[in-house]
């Protein structure tokens, strides 16, 4: 398959080995294409390469074999500008990755004024806005130990937005969090979903799946099992494997 | 030497590496740190430091000569073990920072650098080192005294504050810098605005135990005739012979200044983990 044009982020042919001589294979070929304004939910058993996949669509991995474009530019070309690219793809961590050091309000502005050299009074404007955005108006003082999970994980959200991304990643955004702060987040992030913002996630919230995914990739041992729109994956899998992950989680 | 261990607690789990670690600085040298759980009012810290204090003050009162005299006679050196100290910690950081980033380098040459320095340093004491700098180097290049010392010092506790630098900037998760690069910092920017600053209240406290250690190993500059604490206690002596009275004066307030500095060292400790970097 070759490189479509209509994406936003376009996967062809994906391979990432590790070891010695490559015998953990990673990632064993995919190919995902994400159009402008999709959400797209991988799923899958642990060890089965989804986050290694979203990684390497901001090239916090490299890949052994394959290619990533981001908007039309090929992330996988050793010559590219990476952190042009990084601007563009907003990430979001399983442990949050808040910076300790900087409020709230400092942790969203600090990439702007760093790497977009914007003005303090600017890059403050915009922050605020998106701490406001979040529900988190209050809180542009406060450091992140501060903060509760569900918290800081919306901050982390406003941060990769504070650089105007054209695509999100998120890599189980929820999974380090208690129960009663799941839903804090998965509404901020179903917002940025209505706001028609192209979103990549890592992540088994199903019930997110089916408001907000367009569609939904099964990943297993570094492979794309099967990709459909939630409700026609969940109800009526194709692929034996699909069927018993599912039966595991739902 | 001090050892600064990220204690990783209760991780979510997966992606363990980018989960925060809780922090500690484990403090294992002699530099007298008191233990906070020792709160008593009588507590060693106490006795030390307030009884070398009555000491000093009652001394001079009961038996003003030689006592008072040696008083008088002592603080310019008092006033160069200081400078010494102050400004072999201050170029020994520059040197340490250098070091430490060239020990988590990747580039492989920096690297090795790093590394062979801080074997190097590290395996020739320090008095060799004074030694060295002065009188064999001295034979190409004479330095005076003050300068000798300064550098030997700064040369030496430089290889020892890499080692602080490296374990301070290893024990900042990797997630940080993750979410610096993916928010399109360079490594240079990241390392500047995230990582460094997490790292310098990391190593506070053990920097301050280098401090006091540099302060005590500062009196064998004394060898080389620089005119510190130690020196103007023996010249004092060489004097008047009363070698006992000078020394015991001496010891005291070498006493009374690291018992000091090390209270505050473990008040920043403490204010360190207060901070907490998560």
């Amino acid at each position: 398959m070759a490189y479509n044009s209509d994406t936003r982020v376009c996967i062809r042919g994906a391979r990432k080995q590790f070891g010695a001589s490559g015998e953990i294979v990673a990632l064993n070929g995919v190919d995902l294409d994400v159009y402008p304004g999709e959400v797209v939910l991988i799923i899958g058993p642990s060890g089965s390469g989804k986050s290694t996949l979203l990684r390497s669509i901001n090239r916090l991995e490299t890949l052994s074999a394959g290619d990533i474009w981001v908007d039309g530019a090929r992330v996988t070309d050793p010559a590219i500008d990476i952190r042009k690219i990084r601007e563009d793809v907003g990430m979001v961590f399983q442990a949050f990755n808040l910076f300790p050091h900087l409020s709230a309000l400092q942790n969203l502005t600090m990439a702007p004024r760093t790497v977009k050299r914007r003005e303090k009074t600017e890059a403050d404007r915009d922050a605020r806005r998106l701490l406001e955005r979040v529900g988190l108006a209050d809180k542009e003082h406060a450091r992140p130990d501060e903060l509760s999970g569900g918290q800081q994980q919306r901050v982390a959200i406003a941060r990769a937005l504070a650089m105007n991304p054209k695509v999100m990643l998120f890599d189980e955004p929820t999974s380090a969090l208690d129960p009663e702060m799941i839903k804090e987040v998965l509404d901020v992030m179903l917002d940025l979903a209505k706001e028609g913002m192209t979103m990549i996630v890592v992540s088994h919230e199903m019930g997110f799946a089916r408001a907000a995914a367009d569609k939904v990739v099964f990943m297993d041992e570094g492979e794309v099992v099967e990709v459909g729109a939630p409700a026609e994956l969940f109800d009526s899998a194709v692929e034996e494997r699909t069927k018993r992950f599912l039966d595991h989680i739902l | 030497m001090a050892e600064i261990i990220p204690k990783r607690g209760d991780d979510a789990p997966g992606d363990v590496s980018s989960s925060p670690a809780r922090l500690t600085v484990n403090v294992s040298d002699g530099a007298l740190i008191p233990d906070r759980g020792e709160r008593s009012l009588f507590s060693a810290w106490r006795i030390s430091f307030f009884g070398a204090i009555v000491l000093l003050v009652t001394l001079p009162i009961v038996s003003p000569s030689p006592y008072l005299e040696i008083l008088r006679f002592i603080p310019d050196g008092v006033v160069t073990t200081f400078q010494v100290t102050i400004l072999s910690i201050l170029i020994s950081l520059v040197i340490g920072l250098i070091t430490g980033l060239g020990r988590i380098s990747r580039n492989v040459v920096l690297n090795r650098i790093a590394t062979i320095y801080v074997e190097v340093i590290r395996g020739i004491p320090l008095l060799v080192q004074l030694f060295y700098i002065y009188f064999a180097l001295g034979q190409i290049v004479q330095v005076p005294r003050l300068t000798a010392a300064i550098l030997a010092m700064s040369i030496c506790y430089g290889a020892y504050m890499g080692e602080i630098f490296r374990a301070g900037l290893q024990s900042v998760p990797k997630g940080q810098m993750e979410a610096a690069l993916a928010l399109g910092l360079s490594r240079r920017q990241a390392l500047r605005k995230v990582i460094l600053p997490q790292t310098l209240l990391i190593i506070l406290p053990p920097v301050g135990n280098e401090f006091i250690a540099l302060l005590k190993d500062s009196s064998l500059v004394s060898i080389i005739a620089v005119a510190d604490l130690l020196r103007r206690g023996r010249e004092f002596a060489s004097v008047t012979f009363e070698y006992f009275e000078a020394y015991t004066v001496v010891a005291l307030v070498y006493l009374v200044i690291t018992l000091f500095l090390s209270k505050i060292v473990s008040y920043l400790e403490t204010w360190v983990q207060k901070r907490g970097v998560q």
